[in-house]
């Protein structure tokens, strides 16, 4: 996974609240792998002919490929989908702030290398209006925990230590717990004792086939 | 001073990490073959098997047809992923349960019914509607496709406690409502971000009177309240359900585990970080309106206003949504023209679902505008229903009776509403598009649904 250190660049802004999955990439088109960035927003991006709608603003000149998305409060709620966080960057972005997160997709982002930051209600509207008027770069500092507006405003941001760390380095989180599969063993030995009645499907399995 | 959620939860801790996070056992896996596919194939590239196979099972529900005598190829790009769970799940040694055979169906329908699902257990699924096992006391919750590939080499995930939220649901259920109703109600008073970051309780009277099967439906819809997971302290009611299931546990076995199980609640003095009390006796059979399940209007009522709504983003939101759905503002919403009744998916296509829609459908036929479809849940429910000339009813008063799976739900298979078109849906998500580009859907009961299909419009199945 590609470390997330820091992060400089114009931020596009998306003034809607309850953003969910099923808008951010529809299901029939997260098939398409290798082109998730194309179908990403379609409903809020596409007229129905296919030709874009200028209102969304990662469509605007000012906003084409910056790397930073300014969301509206529970970006990313509904389903699990991780197709959606894909989609978000592969239209080029590599960090959405928001003043709330659907707890899943929030997960999900951490896994791809993909900065999800969640601020209060007034300085996602600070950074709204910065962003709208399109005044200049966002700098966002991970190890630092900061971010910082086009006119200088700091704004620091809390992110679980684990979480910064993966991030940073990079992390893979399976090779990290295989290295710890003894521990794993050895609960799974004391439970199978306790509650021996979770470990029985593999006797029953033909039962139904 | 525990939670039932603490219960659990510190039960499965393998490992500390410190800061509120854990290396947490899973002790169940569910694939299904839209994000199944993609978590076994990442696994087996990695040199990978599962660690613990006989804790993961799989089933096709998502991509696949549910028109009658559909194979897994009838819709070609689901045929795809069926084709790959098969191959994927046979590489890896994964239980797989077919379609056409026992077991088969929506993975949080079949889990349940299989006796998969018991008490005490933690259980993923790549699905966000995985909350809907928490009904028989399970900490049940989604993942996305990378967490699965750890759960699967691991048996493991590494999780921050979530903070917990009580919902506590009083009184009797009134004529006509059922826990579909309840939920919906319930999301449109506390709304879809109350849950966030928080796992769920539901308890109280009118819960604790629930048959599993509502209190499935109830869980189901903890995700359309934000919050991973939602579950229910098991009870008499529970151990009924699950005695004699295939995987459960029998004889001496299962008096151990419900001895077990009977210490699963949440302690008198426990503390949560939200604990709200609804008193469920004035709720109404329920209908959404607009483009998110907090959209949520009893049949009595009318549309918003968005001149009436002082915040303007609410305004702009509120507006955006009557647009899409092709209402007015200030409309009653019973009376609205329906061309589509979808009868389906993980929230209401159970045995208990098909016969309070059947009751209602029996003897009557539907709008001659209509289009209406029931998509059994699994195959043991439709062969239930069979026996109990549930489908009869049905097909006899102009309704599809189809193959189970998801279906129209998500509709990942192919089977969409059409643009513009109104659908009352027993599913628990109206997002824009969901159904189909442009697709306007009305998330209700069976019992309203059928309702629906029947008079051809939004209506009160009280006046039927």
């Amino acid at each position: 996974m590609t470390p997330f250190v820091e992060l400089v660049g114009r931020a596009a802004p998306l003034p809607l609240a309850n953003v969910d999955t099923d808008v951010i990439i529809r299901i029939e088109a997260s098939v398409d792998r290798q082109n998730l960035g194309r179908h990403a927003f379609a409903p809020l991006r596409y007229n129905s002919d296919g030709s874009e709608r200028a209102e969304f603003p990662p469509n605007q000149p000012a906003f084409r490929g910056a790397p930073i998305l300014i969301a509206g409060a529970n970006f990313g709620c509904g389903s699990s989908r991780e197709t959606a966080v894909w989609a978000i960057q592969g239209m080029g972005f590599r960090c959405v702030i928001a003043e709330s997160f659907g707890d899943i997709f929030y997960s999900n982002c951490f896994q791809n290398g993909f900065l999800p930051i969640r601020l209060s209600e007034a300085a996602v509207t600070d950074l709204m209006a910065q962003a709208q008027a399109g005044a200049g770069d966002f700098k966002i500092d991970l190890a630092g925990q900061v971010v910082t507006t086009p006119n200088g405003t700091p704004y620091r941001f809390d992110i679980d230590p684990l979480r910064r760390e993966g991030l940073l380095e990079g992390l893979d989180d399976v090779g990290f717990t295989l290295k710890q599969m003894s521990l794993i063993r050895s609960w799974q030995a004391r439970d199978r004792e306790e509650r021996p009645w979770v470990w029985a499907t593999s006797g029953l399995r033909k039962t139904t086939a | 001073m525990a939670t039932l959620f603490d219960k659990i939860w510190d039960a499965h801790v393998v490992h500390d990490l410190g800061d509120d996070w854990a290396l947490l056992h899973i002790d169940r896996q569910l694939l299904h073959d839209l994000s199944g596919p993609h978590s076994l194939q990442a696994l087996l590239d990695r040199g990978l098997k599962p660690a613990d196979v006989d804790l993961v099972f799989a089933t096709a529900d998502h991509a696949v047809s549910s028109a009658p005598g559909r194979t897994g190829m009838t819709y070609p790009p689901g045929g795809r992923l069926w084709t790959a769970l098969k191959g994927l799940a046979a590489d890896a040694g994964v239980r797989l349960f077919d379609l056409g055979e026992d077991g088969q169906g929506i993975v949080h329908v079949m889990g349940p019914e299989l006796g998969l699902v018991l008490p005490g257990l933690t259980l993923i699924c790549g699905d966000s509607h995985t909350c809907t096992n928490g009904a028989l006391g399970a900490l049940a919750f989604g993942v996305g496709s990378t967490e699965g590939v750890h759960a699967l080499a691991t048996s493991t995930l590494r999780l921050r406690r979530p903070k917990q939220m009580r919902v506590k649901l009083e009184g009797r259920l009134g004529r006509g409502v059922t826990a579909k109703d309840v939920i919906l109600q319930t999301i449109g008073i506390l709304g879809t971000a109350a849950g966030t970051e928080h796992a769920i309780e539901f308890a109280g009277s009118a819960v604790e009177a629930m048959s599993i099967e509502a209190r499935l439906t109830l869980c189901n819809l903890s995700v359309e309240l934000g919050a991973r997971s939602g579950i229910v302290a098991p009870d008499e009611t529970t151990f009924a359900y699950i005695e004699g299931r295939p995987f459960a546990p029998r004889g001496a076995e299962f008096e151990r585990a419900v001895d077990h199980w009977r210490r699963l609640y949440s302690d008198a003095d426990a503390r949560f970080d939200q604990d709200v009390a609804l008193d469920v006796s004035d709720f109404g059979p329920t209908v959404t309106w607009g483009v998110s399940p907090e959209h949520a209007l009893p049949i009595e009522g009318r549309t918003p206003d968005p001149e009436s709504t002082p915040d303007p983003g609410q305004r702009g939101a509120i507006q955006a949504a009557l647009d899409y759905m092709g209402l007015q503002p200030g409309q009653p919403i019973a009376g609205a023209k329906v061309d589509r009744v979808f009868i389906g998916s993980c929230a209401n296509s159970r045995i208990s679902d098909l016969r309070e829609a059947a009751a209602i459908a029996k003897g009557h036929k539907v709008a001659a505008t209509v289009t209406a479809w029931v998509v059994p849940g699994s195959l043991a429910v439709k062969r239930q229903a069979e026996a109990e000339g549930l489908d009869e009813v049905f097909r006899s008063a102009g309704f599809e009776w189809r193959e189970p799976g998801c279906s129209m739900c998500v509709a990942a298979n192919g089977e969409q509403v059409a643009p513009g078109a109104r659908a009352v849906s027993t599913s628990n998500r109206n997002f824009v598009g969901r159904q189909g580009p442009g697709a306007r859907t009305h998330l209700a009961s069976p019992a309203m649904a059928a309702a629906a299909a029947i008079t051809g419009e939004i209506f009160d199945v009280r006046r039927l």
